[in-house]
């Protein structure tokens, strides 16, 4: 932004801004809100719901406050007689278009647009209701995610979504005039189309029209089936949002009342995600020393860079833009797919459950889960592995729906066995995580010692930068990995698809090259997961961080080869990482898909 | 009919493969095939590196970018003003009966498709219509049929 | 009484210049020249809007950049109006020879003609004219090209803005604005983007001199414009007219005898009642056109015509901004609902209210002047409306 100043008057009050500001940004300055709609920090201005309108003396036009950059000299009033009575238009002419049986609808209380006809005295329908002619659709064909037409107001905030953020654009806007719409390719299914399932756009839409497909439902009835052993385990970036939804600020840590809720909810029994992520890692970190030994030393042909999978909404990206990398990508399962397969077997031998009696359900920041829960591989337990996938969100309403008084409860810890984690796995739901699990064990299997970051903090691969780069030098290897002496491991992060779409095209010319690289789909990681408390914006997402980051270090064991229900599952269970049981259980294959 | 790979690179060597050569791809197509299908769709998504979605979401802006079957001959009565008041209603009418199809449908041997548009600049000697890039103003019954059975003839 | 309308044959005349040498001409003179020349004819853009010609050349040659644009925008949608397509048809090069200077004056090297895709029918022998026309710029010098690219069916494509936005391949849907075509216009590039009919009026005050231009119109309204006359009128066609005639001037030189109103501007236009025919100037002091003028007789419904105008916008919205999306279904079912009985009359007064908020608060020029037709013809043929 420029260092020049412009000075304007906003409601008569003179304020200083650089230029460029837009009057949105200026009167926030001020501490005068205007409302929007199709205006979120993530995107590009749009522009288009016009309901941030604001008057400039002597304008004849009413300006758009987020388009419309500050000018030396500007008197811009927010609030006035005009201002309110367009305002008001525009929401009674969203709410015609708009289907709005609000009770109905899944967003009830968490809606923009409701908000704003309440704060704009918007009671009755004034104009013609346009939305009960038509025939609108709704599309459930996909796990993840709904898309209601009849409740979209054509912000386009989606649009931007899939395109600026996740570089998929499986949404666009299509026709015009009257029949403009949010439409897939050809208006096929969501299910059919190039679709990640992130949920992004779950995230940012303002009303209900996309919303994630619910099983609360589903899961209700399993608790109330006396003959099910239900299980459930929860992700790490769970714990630093849920608490979101039930009345605390951004950045709450609440994993102890959240254990304590989801028993009083009745699951039988209350697991960790964390306890695979873990297990994520010693796997994963073995996968990728073998194959930087095949490389190295037998001089074999084997994929590098080797690229994380824990991420499924990045999966199934992969699988669409970039077939011919599949090979790279881990063959780990993602840690909510290895509990799953451990939950009917592992679990279920320990604890003595006929495993066709367990409902395994999972807690997690996402919607791509919901999806990866529901691919055929995912049933190496003989059954489906993970039976039910809630979002953060939907657990929160679970919550509300018992009559919990979230905020006075107690905390809990997780119940045994497979409830037991470090702080590795908790910084899983932060962008950078598994990158920094993985190599404060990895290099300690190499080298014996720990990684040469202060207070194990590998702050090279955190932070929000798009694409983050970080090299290791490894010394003073332990005989048997003396083949890595001096290696200089170079990694890189991604988060948010369409920075990893660029990255993905770097390594496909040949311009840049790594060793290991983490992709997560998600802005800022799984705690940025569409699955996670809406709203969400920048700030929002560094709070969430630094939470996650602050749980790691309270936590006693920070690194995953000490989790001591680790050393205890390849005792017991499944002997040694990569060994055969382990592929059995634990990894899996990828699929290409149509790229167009 | 000209495969769609061809009609691709003709319009790519000459306008390039930036997005700003995506409408004369679109017209080229149109023109060739009378409308774009799913596969067309696909084709132009990969040349230009785009997402379906995104083409889809462009093509459909545009009333003369079809994106459903179309016959040989597409013909468009102007429905706005002047050609209304000149007697749009009438010329409807006797192609209707002509063809034996109503207005957004194509004759069962795909040779004619009828529709109406609006305002074609012709305001001064309305009615008019388009069949396909040819304009036929000062339109009556009679005359639009006679023009009809020229073209049924070809 | 005296008709005070006046021909002019400025436009169309074919043997009044030879535009190879006008640009000739104007490549002798200092670009400033030539601007400063058009400013002080008092041209404004005849495509609608009115914005002073000069001065918008004047913005995009300030402009430091070493790429810019001159687009010809040949988008004429606008119901009632025809004159683009019969200059372009009749005398093609004196629009390229404006482009050309304009691009002289700005520092452009490329050009663009955006040409409705109704008007397909007149594209080869366009693309002929302009490579015919490209390599004698070579000749005399001026590293300028011109290419078209058509339309493809959207009004809304006629927006400056929009117009950019197809050219790259793009939903024709408006910017925002600021900033300004001459600061960030097509490609991202400052742009000076006018009517057909302004450029030839630019390549004409060039040959001419603006003594010529000025010496026709008014104060507010220089020179002449190409007038298109339809609907109940003996003599629909095109005409180039002096600026500053009254609609009274114009009713006894075109209408049938029985004319009750019309409809200025076409139907983004304001509708003129027969009381008010005296009174009305046409021209930017009264109500501006881009040259559609079509007239009414007693045996036309208003309710009719105010209903079609309002099904075009409808459905050539681009449906991106809600006052225009909405506001136009709102408007149009309004008062259907009112002429059904199933809204009260004064059903009329909200939605005149609702046409206002459209007015100030649409994103571009469309959704903007819906509210012109929708409050005059409201205003002026109401029981039309309402029974």
């Amino acid at each position: 932004m420029s260092n020049y100043m412009v000075n304007l008057k906003i409601n008569n009050i003179p304020v200083s801004v650089p230029e460029g500001t837009t009057i949105l940004e200026a009167a926030k300055k001020l501490n005068f809100r205007i409302p929007t709609l199709c205006y979120h920090e993530d995107l590009s201005v749009a522009g288009n719901c016009r309901v941030c309108v604001v008057e400039q003396v002597g304008a004849r036009l009413l300006q758009a406050a987020c388009a419309i950059p500050a000018s030396e000299g500007m008197e811009i009033l927010t609030n006035s007689n005009k201002v309110r009575q367009a305002r008001k238009h525009i929401i009674e002419l969203l709410l015609s278009e708009h289907r709005a049986d609000c009770t109905e609808c899944y967003k009830n209380g968490n809606c923009e647009l409701q908000d704003l006809a309440h704060e704009y005295g918007v009671n009755q329908h004034l104009f013609i209701d346009l939305a009960r002619k038509r025939n609108y659709t709704i599309d459930r064909s996909s796990p993840s995610i709904i898309k209601d037409d009849s409740r979209c107001i054509r912000c386009q905030r989606c649009v931007r979504t899939c395109d600026e953020l996740q570089g998929v654009s499986a949404l666009a806007v299509a026709y015009k005039g009257e029949h403009q719409k949010i439409s897939t390719f050809f208006e096929h299914p969501m299910f059919e189309v190039v679709c990640t399932n992130c949920g992004q756009c779950i995230n940012r839409c303002p009303t209900g029209a996309l919303i994630e497909k619910t099983y609360i439902d589903e899961v209700w009835d399993a608790i109330n089936d006396p003959n099910k052993h239900v299980v459930v385990q929860t992700a790490p970036a769970v714990r630093i949002g849920l608490g979101e939804v039930l009345g605390y600020e951004p950045g709450e840590r609440v994993t102890g009342k959240m254990v304590t809720a989801l028993k009083l909810l009745g699951f039988d029994s209350v697991l960790d995600t964390d306890f695979t992520a873990d297990l994520t890692i010693m796997e994963e970190g073995t996968e990728l020393l073998t194959r930087l030994k095949k490389a190295l030393v037998d001089k074999e042909k084997v994929a590098l860079p080797m690229m994380t999978s824990c991420s499924p909404g990045w999966i199934k990206f992969q699988e669409h833009l970039f077939p011919n990398l599949l090979e790279n990508l881990s063959t780990c399962k993602s840690p909510q797919q290895m509990f799953g397969a451990l939950a009917k077997t592992y679990y279920a031998q320990k604890r003595g459950i006929d495993p066709k009696n367990i409902v395994s359900v999972s807690i997690m920041p996402c919607t791509a889960k919901k999806f990866e829960a529901n691919r055929p591989e995912m049933r190496s337990s003989g059954y489906q592995d993970v039976d039910y996938v809630l979002t953060t969100r939907e657990l929160g309403l679970m919550i509300k729906q018992a009559g919990i008084d979230f905020m006075k409860l107690p905390d809990s810890p997780y119940d045994n066995i497979m409830g037991e984690s470090t702080g590795a796995a908790v910084i899983f739901g932060a962008t950078g995580g598994v990158m920094e699990a993985a190599l404060r064990t990895a290099y300690e299997i190499v080298t014996g010692r720990e990684v040469p970051f202060r207070n194990l903090n590998i702050t090279p691969v955190r932070g929000f930068e798009g694409i983050r780069e970080a090299t290791v030098k490894i010394e003073g290897c332990l005989p048997e990995w003396s083949f890595l002496e001096g290696v200089e491991l170079k990694v890189a992060v991604a988060h948010g698809l369409a920075n990893a779409k660029k990255l993905m095209q770097a390594v496909n010319d040949g311009i840049l090259s790594y060793h290991f690289i983490e992709v997560m789909a998600c802005p800022g990681g799984c705690l940025g997961g569409g699955g996670q408390p809406i709203p969400t914006n920048l700030e929002i997402r560094k709070k969430r961080a630094e939470a996650i980051y602050a749980e790691d270090e309270g936590m006693p064991l920070r690194k995953s080869h000490e989790n001591p229900e680790i050393h205890l599952i390849y005792q017991d269970f499944l002997g040694k990482p990569l060994s055969h049981k382990s592929h059995e259980l634990l990894h899996t294959h990828y699929i290409p898909r149509k790229r167009y | 009919m000209t495969d769609i790979q061809e009609i691709l690179e003709k319009v790519t060597s000459k306008y390039g493969k930036q997005r700003s050569a995506l409408m004369p791809a679109l017209q080229a197509i149109v023109k060739e095939k009378n409308y774009l299908s799913d596969e067309d769709i696909v084709a132009v998504a990969k040349t230009f590196d785009l997402s379906t979605a995104e083409v889809y979401g462009t093509a459909t802006f545009y009333t003369f970018l079809d994106t459903v079957p179309r016959g040989k001959y597409v013909i468009r009565v102007c429905k706005t003003i002047s050609c209304h008041m000149a007697g749009k209603d009438e010329i409807i009418e006797a192609l209707q009966k002509t063809l034996k199809i109503k207005v957004g449908e194509t004759t069962v041997d795909k040779k004619f498709s009828l529709l109406t548009a609006n305002c074609m600049g012709w305001c001064h000697k309305g009615p008019v219509m388009l069949i396909n890039d040819e304009v036929y103003p000062e339109l009556t019954p009679q005359k639009a049929i006679e023009i009809i059975q020229s073209y049924q003839q070809k | 009484m005296e008709n005070k309308l006046k021909k002019v044959d400025l436009i169309f005349c074919k043997t009044c210049q030879d535009d190879i040498e006008v640009v000739k001409k104007a490549l002798k003179r200092n670009p400033d020249d030539i601007i400063n020349e058009i400013i002080d004819s008092g041209l404004k853009g005849r495509g609608g809007a009115g914005f002073p010609t000069g001065l918008k050349w004047k913005f995009a040659k300030a402009q430091p950049s070493d790429i810019k644009y001159v687009v010809c925008n040949a988008d004429e949608g606008e119901p009632g109006t025809f004159k683009d397509r019969e200059i372009l048809d009749q005398v093609p090069t004196k629009v390229l020879a404006g482009m050309a200077i304009c691009a002289y004056c700005i520092g452009a090297k490329e050009g663009f003609i955006y040409l409705r895709a109704e008007y397909n029918f007149m594209l080869n022998k366009l693309n002929q004219i302009v490579e015919e026309f490209n390599s004698k710029m070579k000749e005399v010098g001026l590293n300028f090209e011109i290419q078209i690219r058509s339309g493809a069916g959207a009004y809304v494509c006629g927006e400056e803005s929009a117009l950019f936005e197809s050219i790259e391949g793009k939903r024709g849907e408006p910017r925002n604005k600021p900033p300004f075509p001459t600061v960030v216009g097509l490609f991202g590039k400052p742009t000076v983007i006018n009517n057909v009919e302004t450029f030839v009026y630019t390549a004409m005050i060039n040959h001419l001199g603006a003594q010529r231009f000025k010496e026709l119109g008014t104060q507010d309204s220089r020179g002449s414009k190409v007038f298109s006359v339809s609907g109940d009128t003996p003599k629909a066609g095109i005409y180039e007219l002096e600026l500053g005639m009254t609609v009274e001037d114009f009713v006894k030189e075109f209408g049938d005898g029985d004319t009750k109103a019309v409809q200025v501007g076409g139907a983004s236009g304001h509708c003129v009642p027969r009381k008010k025919f005296e009174n009305t100037i046409i021209g930017f002091e009264g109500i501006p056109t881009g040259g559609s003028m079509m007239l009414f007789n007693s045996s036309r419904s208003m309710y009719n015509v105010l209903k079609d105008y309002l099904e075009f916008f409808t459905e050539e919205s681009c449906g991106q901004c809600t006052p225009c999306r909405v506001g136009c279904q709102q408007l149009l079912k309004g008062i259907e609902a009112v002429k059904r009985g199933e809204r009260p009359a004064s059903y009329l007064e909200e939605l005149k209210k609702l046409a206002q908020t459209m007015r100030i608060a649409a994103k571009c020029g469309l959704g903007q002047s819906v509210a012109n037709p929708f409050i005059s013809i409201v205003d002026n043929f109401k029981e039309e409306i309402i029974y």
